[in-house]
């Protein structure tokens, strides 16, 4: 608790919170993305100011307050939102980046974009529609990729006339389809973006919630940067040798480490050689540490002299597997069809190796989440399950226990293009019927 | 103020130590990956903020980078003064691309308002493509403007340097993509997640020197499309823009033309911290006369190579 109180008297020492939004296109997300931008102050007069003129120019009455989120030429003379975009604001409590994924049709690999680095996913529904498609479609986007928190936000209660009944249907049949994804960490939120109930301010219309309003919760989400008992995972960037003056025998290891806890002392393994080593010491950016944390960016002194450089894992606990044969859910990105039989290069942590398409096992239908046959080949936007054969072998997490030691991405050679975004292993979370 | 971990173990990082560590992963994915990187260095805050989180990257070993400037012609002093201090500070290589010299010689002709800011990005191609660099850092920030919110943090650009929204490279977690054919090149942008006032608090947490001109000082100035210009040998003011003195300060440094001051009384980090916090005016929008000459000037401009 000292943490929290200690915070919002230091805007300096405030945590980050990565969050996603996630909703069809009438379902009032702009609005949302507006209230919460505007009530936190985020959006100034020049820029409201620019608003209003191009608003004017387009004939339009009233502000457009779309016009803010959609940033190119070809969104705003299409009215549409081609990519996701980052927003960033910010409360005396907690500052916020905010994943504003697009809710057209050709949204897989968007909202898979937005979720691989989110803490939260806020699912947005009209209140009169309740869990549609879409809905469905959102959660296990938001399941597989492992958002650790999902919320709810029952959108237009207005329209509804503030109907607990119409909010506890919608809340009720979510979580239950959310329990079956594996995803218990459901809070369901009554709003109206448009009017501000609940988003900001408490609503006087529903007396009957006595949750949170949507940035009270925002605000308050625990979010820890990794379980201190999960096995350490160092993927090594680069190798930091001075080679002169007072670092004349300085050897580091660069990385960020992706899991777990590192400290002097620690008994590790170098993969893919196997090798063992002792930790000398750790370095946070300049500062001897006594222990290195999930995310942060350190440098790792090893005891022997052993052969380490990029692309290596140094793996302490539980030790991952070595494997040339890579059995995992992919999220294709790119118009041309990944296909059995195709040379990509697959870049796991800091590693690229080439790979070939083994098998493309079936294609999964995100509405219902039931298997397709692939044909051979996943199109843009397809989620499929895959087996990939590598060069050399990879020191591999299942996604399901490590979002960055399980995740990768493979890429087109020839031309270095993005094909698509990987998570390894099983996807249990979508197992139940 | 640092990370607190709890009685119960869990690390819970700061806002700045997570946009701090990002930082350092894309710095240290870059000197992996890329043979020529070059960081783009104007003695502004971002870049001094990019080259401080360079530094503790690679530290101990020197940052394995160069310096570019592209040099307007139109600079401050200050600033100019505080970039060779700097370079020469940390023993680092300054290369400088001279707008000046493309206008001499006829290379570019000025343009009729005296703007020079979107004449750099001649020389900066050129100056790319001569040292053959393959990597470039830039400080932009999405909060900046709204093109610039939709710009990856690894931004591939063609041979003539051009940036097109509609074929980026979508990004996951923090596996960045830098494969470029030969000829293009990935402009980098470390700092993509912070805003102004992230900038400022980090520069407050780690003591980081500025240039003079952030902090509020008198100064001859005239006023020019509402915003307060430094008269100078760039070519203001025109006879009908009297000069007078003003308590200012600089939001951003660029080019003398069209880099405007705000009013300030601000003299410490502090005190521009509150400012900011409280300002109703977007740091662009208070203090750049090119990003409103259109809806998209921004947009267009990074189309040509402009960073």
């Amino acid at each position: 608790m000292t943490a929290t109180t200690h915070t919002r008297h230091d805007p300096a020492a405030a945590t980050l919170l990565r969050f996603a939004t996630a909703g069809s296109v009438d379902d009032g997300k702009s609005t949302l993305v507006g209230r919460l931008l505007h009530d936190s102050k985020s959006v100034l007069v020049d820029q409201l100011e620019a608003v209003e003129a191009a608003s004017r120019r387009r004939g339009q009455d009233v502000p457009d307050l779309a016009l803010l989120t959609d940033g190119l030429r070809a969104e705003r003379e299409q009215g549409i939102t081609i990519d996701v975009a980052y927003r960033y604001f910010a409360t005396p409590r907690r500052r916020f980046i905010l994943a504003d994924t697009p809710g057209h049709v050709q949204y897989t690999r968007n909202m898979v974009t937005g979720a691989s680095t989110a803490d939260l996913t806020v699912v947005l529904v009209d209140a009169r529609n309740g869990v549609v498609e879409q809905t469905r479609r959102h959660a296990a986007v938001s399941a597989l990729l492992r958002v650790p928190r999902l919320v709810l936000a029952v959108n237009k209660m207005d329209l509804v006339g503030y109907d607990e009944a119409v909010f506890a249907a919608v809340a009720d049949e979510f979580t239950g389809y959310a329990r079956r994804l594996g995803t218990a960490d459901v809070v369901a939120i009554p709003l109206s973006a448009l009017e501000g109930d609940n988003v900001v301010a408490p609503s006087a219309h529903t007396d009957w919630y006595s949750g949170p309003t949507l940035m009270e919760h925002l605000e308050g989400v625990e979010v820890a940067a990794g379980s201190p008992d999960a096995p350490a995972r160092f993927p090594v960037q680069y190798v930091i040798r001075p080679q002169s003056g007072a670092h004349r025998d300085y050897r580091g290891y660069a990385g960020r480490l992706a899991s777990g806890v590192l400290r002097p002392g620690d008994t590790v393994t170098v993969l893919p050689s196997g090798q063992r080593a002792t930790v000398a010491g750790i370095d946070v950016l300049g500062t001897p540490a006594s222990a290195a944390r999930a995310t942060q960016s350190v440098t790792v002194r090893l005891a022997e002299d052993v052969d380490v450089s990029r692309g290596d894992l140094i793996a302490a606990g539980a030790a991952p597997r070595l494997t040339r044969d890579v059995t995992a859910t992919v999220c294709h990105l790119h118009e041309r069809p990944l296909r059995t039989g195709d040379k990509v290069l697959l870049k796991h942590t800091t590693r690229t190796v080439r790979a070939v398409v083994r098998e493309i096992t079936y294609r999964t239908d995100v509405d219902t989440l039931e298997r397709r046959d692939a044909a051979g080949a996943l199109d843009v936007n397809d989620l499929g399950r895959v087996v990939l054969r590598t060069a050399e072998p990879l020191a591999l997490d299942d996604y399901a226990d490590n979002r960055r030691t399980g995740a990768f991405l493979l890429i087109d050679p020839a031309d270095g293009t993005t094909r698509s975004a990987g998570l390894v292993g099983e996807t249990s979370a979508w197992g139940a019927p | 103020m640092s990370a607190v971990t709890g009685a119960t173990g869990v690390y819970r990082p700061t806002h700045l130590d997570v946009l701090e560590s990002e930082a350092v992963h894309i710095f240290r994915e870059v000197a992996g990956e890329f043979e020529r990187p070059v960081v783009l260095f104007s003695g502004g805050k971002d870049s001094i903020v990019m080259l401080h989180l360079a530094l503790k990257a690679f530290w101990p070993a020197p940052v394995p980078f160069s310096l570019l400037h592209v040099d307007t012609g139109h600079n401050f002093p200050e600033v100019i003064e505080y970039r060779d201090r700097t370079v020469a500070k940390h023993g680092l290589t300054l290369h400088v691309a001279r707008v000046q010299e493309y206008v001499d010689d006829g290379r570019l002709t000025e343009r009729p308002d005296g703007t020079r800011n979107p004449l750099q990005t001649v020389p900066l191609l050129d100056a790319i493509e001569r040292h053959r660099f393959d990597a470039v850092f830039g400080g932009g920030r999405r909060d900046e403007e709204k093109a610039r919110a939709k710009e990856r943090v690894f931004s591939l650009r063609d041979e003539f340097g051009a940036w097109d929204p509609r074929r980026q490279r979508p990004e996951l977690w923090d596996l960045y993509n830098g494969r470029h054919m030969v000829g293009e090149h990935v402009r980098v942008f470390p700092l993509s997640n912070w805003t102004e006032l992230d900038v400022w608090q980090y520069i407050e947490r780690e003591g980081i020197e500025l240039p003079e001109i952030y902090f509020a000082h008198e100064r001859e100035v005239f006023s020019r499309s509402g915003m307060w210009l430094t008269a100078g040998e760039w070519g203001g003011p025109k006879e009908s823009e009297p000069v007078e003195k003003r308590m200012i300060r600089y939001r951003t440094v660029g080019d003398m033309s069209c880099t405007g001051a705000v009013d300030s009384d601000a003299t410490t980090v502090a005190d521009v911290i509150a400012e900011i916090a409280a300002s109703r005016l977007t740091e662009r929008g208070a203090t750049r006369a090119d990003d409103k000459l259109s809806e998209a000037a921004m947009e267009d401009r990074k189309r040509e190579g402009y960073f």
